[in-house]
């Protein structure tokens, strides 16, 4: 095996600060203000100045290293933030790293959006051919795969009308079709699959992975847990702008969600000034280990923390399962059941627990986000987004045929019957 | 150790480190995207005139009612000289010629700003597009050109005293490059430096007007006094146009020091443009 892409001890320093204030006459007043001695004039008074020597750095990428062998499919995930999309500027060239190296071998192409320099006006023959030359193909080579581009796009009756006539879902269908018919060796892809009606996602999901049969070497960041599993053998976890781990996706992808239990995101939280947040959560098996991978119909617990305001006395708990676009798939309550916490003194701190039974959900990865509520009240937090469950085949569904994530929501135990009888 | 077996098969196609080499320009990679230069090209022209009624016609009734307007404003009003020549042809070609200049330096001037959506998301050279501005702006000048030289015609005819010196003509395409040179050097220069300071931008409109009239746009070189001469002379432009109007039109002041000094201005300027563009391109992207 021959090595693709050898990443060594890259780093990108954002230097805060000293960017500039973007006009000229600023930059000349504040700089004059300083030969004079005196303060920057452009300071709010009791503001501290910024520019300390050494500035305020901000490491979107430290000491990072790793190497990708060809025809691999290496998936690279991480928070907002990790670094995941400084590493794909920097591997895609619209940026340069402040330290390390990038060593590639063979044509590298990257994909951080769709339908880069398309332009309104030209027509959609005009365009592939412009979209095809930006992301690195040459004019013959765009008109070897002209046909196939229209075809896999489904736009062949309007392919000499303006782009700006087409619906969006034409549009992006057609930009997503000649990224997809790229040719390099290597293909960095950005989160670009969320793009177009469900039928063409997955049509899209297909073709990545016929990409990465071709022997073609693949990195892929994304937030979809169920395509990175699907399309990725390997991966990364970036944290903090250095990698945490790398191997196995499966197991990365668990160090991950494991990772998300401790420290939640501010952003994940209903309202970030109120006390009384959610201060972790966890889910765990009917045997009380923590888990965040489950067989479908299996049993599981969601545990949550929370430091109640002292003024509340009765409080309600709740639970909402949602898939990752978003479509809420379970809304429970505990006073929809008629159970309400209370107590005669201050409830300080609480530890709601709530046991899902054998919840027959569709393997893919669905987001567990927990809420409480002062009884016939508010609500005091509601966590969103922060704890995810993937779900896989099991038992009566360990069918490889179930593998494919977000093909459903339910699955359940079915009875096939079938009549036969004569013409 | 991996170390080792990577050692063994050091035959990378590409190494990306923090901050190229202020002499690795790469022009062999801008070679390699000779396509991307020419769809560019047919892009701008395409997609400018595409909802248009009068389409290309534009390119024609731009430097005519801007000649006519200067026949009119310098010639019949302030009554400036023209070497003799007729008025319309003299101020025709000062048009032609500098809307070129201006056109390449004010569009490459906005190369980072106008393409920094396209930049943030995918690596192609930077140059091409400035390039592609000359080539485009190429087209707009030769449609024009073609016009001027359908007038001299019909001014020749009039037996208007018009005298063309063809070994000048066959030195014209030189003094055509020089002058995309100069507009590219100068254009992206001020690309680079606007990533910084947005409000040079406004500077530059501004200046390119400045700078036409210190270019024997309006009037030709030997109508100005011989104490304040170096100061047009100055302007690399000055040697080139009056080159141009010798050449077609058989009338100026040429001289192989001017133009020489044109050249190297010419060639220093767009070498220092594209290292600073070449250095800007890399970490554009962290600035805006």
């Amino acid at each position: 095996m021959t090595v693709a892409l050898s990443i060594e001890h890259l780093s990108k320093i954002y230097r805060l600060g000293q960017i500039g204030t973007g006009t000229l006459s600023r930059d000349l007043e504040v700089w004059w203000a300083s030969v004079r001695g005196k303060p920057n004039p452009l300071l709010r008074i009791g503001e501290r100045e910024q520019v300390n020597p050494k500035g305020d750095e901000l490491w979107a990428l430290r000491d990072v290293s790793f190497r990708v062998q060809q025809g691999e499919a290496l998936g690279i995930i991480g928070r907002n933030g990790a670094g995941k999309s400084t590493l794909l500027k920097i591997l895609s060239r619209v940026t340069a790293p402040t330290s390390g190296k990038v060593k590639v071998k063979g044509r590298i192409a990257s994909l951080l959006e769709v339908g880069t320099g398309f332009h309104p006006e030209l027509t959609g023959r005009e365009n592939i051919y412009l979209n095809g030359v930006i992301l690195g193909m040459s004019r013959r080579e765009v008109a070897h795969k002209f046909d196939e581009i229209v075809d896999f796009a489904e736009v062949a009756q309007f392919i000499d009308t303006p782009v700006k006539r087409y619906s969006s879902g034409m549009y992006v269908r057609l930009a997503f079709a000649v990224a997809a018919h790229l040719d390099p060796e290597i293909l960095v892809i950005d989160e670009v699959l969320a793009v177009g009606d469900v039928a063409f996602q997955k049509k899209c999901l297909g073709k990545m992975g016929d990409v990465t049969k071709a022997g073609r070497t693949v990195l892929f960041v994304s937030h979809n847990m169920g395509a990175i599993n699907q399309l990725c053998p390997k991966a990364v976890l970036l944290r903090q702008g250095t990698v945490a781990a790398m191997g196995e996706t499966q197991d990365v992808i668990n160090d991950y969600l494991q990772g998300q239990e401790s420290g939640l995101d501010q952003e994940a939280h209903l309202d970030v000034k109120s006390d009384g947040k959610i201060t972790s959560i966890r889910v765990e098996d009917a045997q009380g280990n923590p888990r965040t991978d489950f067989g479908v119909g299996e049993d599981f617990i969601v545990k949550f923390t929370a430091d109640v305001p002292d003024h509340v006395r009765k409080t309600v708990a709740g639970l909402e399962v949602s898939s990752l676009d978003g479509q809420k798939l379970l809304n429970l309550r505990s006073d929809g059941q008629g159970v309400v916490f209370e107590s005669a003194q201050r409830l300080g701190r609480l530890v709601f627990s709530v046991k899902v039974p054998g919840l027959p959900l569709y393997p893919g990865v669905y987001s567990v986000e927990p809420w409480y509520a002062e009884y016939r009240g508010k609500r005091i937090d509601h966590v969103f987004n922060a704890i995810k469950i993937s779900i896989y085949p099991k038992g009566k569904f360990a069918s490889e045929k179930f593998i494919q994530p977000g093909r459903g929501v339910i699955l359940v135990d079915c009875e096939w019957v079938c009549e036969y009888g004569e013409k | 150790m991996p170390e080792e077996i990577a050692n063994t098969e050091e035959n990378w196609s590409l190494i990306i480190t923090p901050q190229r080499g202020l002499f690795d320009l790469r022009l062999g990679e801008l070679w390699q995207y000779k396509d991307l230069l020419l769809l560019f090209v047919r892009r701008d022209f395409v997609a400018v005139y595409k909802q248009t009624i009068l389409g290309p016609l534009w390119y024609l009734i731009q430097p005519l009612l801007t000649a006519l307007t200067f026949t009119f404003i310098f010639g019949s009003v302030a009554n400036l000289p023209t070497d003799g020549l007729p008025q319309f042809l003299f101020y025709m070609s000062g048009t032609v010629l500098w809307a070129y200049f201006a056109d390449c330096l004010n569009k490459t001037s906005n190369t980072f700003i106008d393409n920094a959506s396209l930049f943030g998301k995918v690596y192609f050279p930077r140059l091409a597009v400035p390039l592609s501005i000359l080539i485009s702006s190429l087209f707009t000048f030769l449609i024009q050109f073609g016009l001027f030289l359908g007038f001299i015609v019909y001014f020749s005819w009039r037996e208007a005293p018009v005298q063309p010196h063809w070994d000048w003509i066959l030195f014209s395409p030189v003094l055509l490059l020089m002058m995309a040179g100069l507009g590219l050097g100068f254009g992206i220069l001020t690309s680079a430096l606007t990533t910084k300071y947005r409000d040079l931008r406004f500077l530059i409109s501004f200046g390119v007007q400045l700078l036409m009239y210190s270019a024997p746009v309006i009037y030709p070189v030997s109508a100005v006094p011989e104490r304040f001469r170096w100061l047009i002379l100055a302007n690399p432009m000055t040697p080139i146009i009056e080159a141009f109007r010798y050449a077609f039109l058989g009338a100026g002041v040429v001289d192989a020091r001017p133009l020489l000094y044109s050249f190297i201005f010419m060639t220093v300027l767009v070498l220092i443009g594209v290292m600073v563009f070449n250095r800007i391109e890399q970490t554009f992207m962290d600035t805006v």
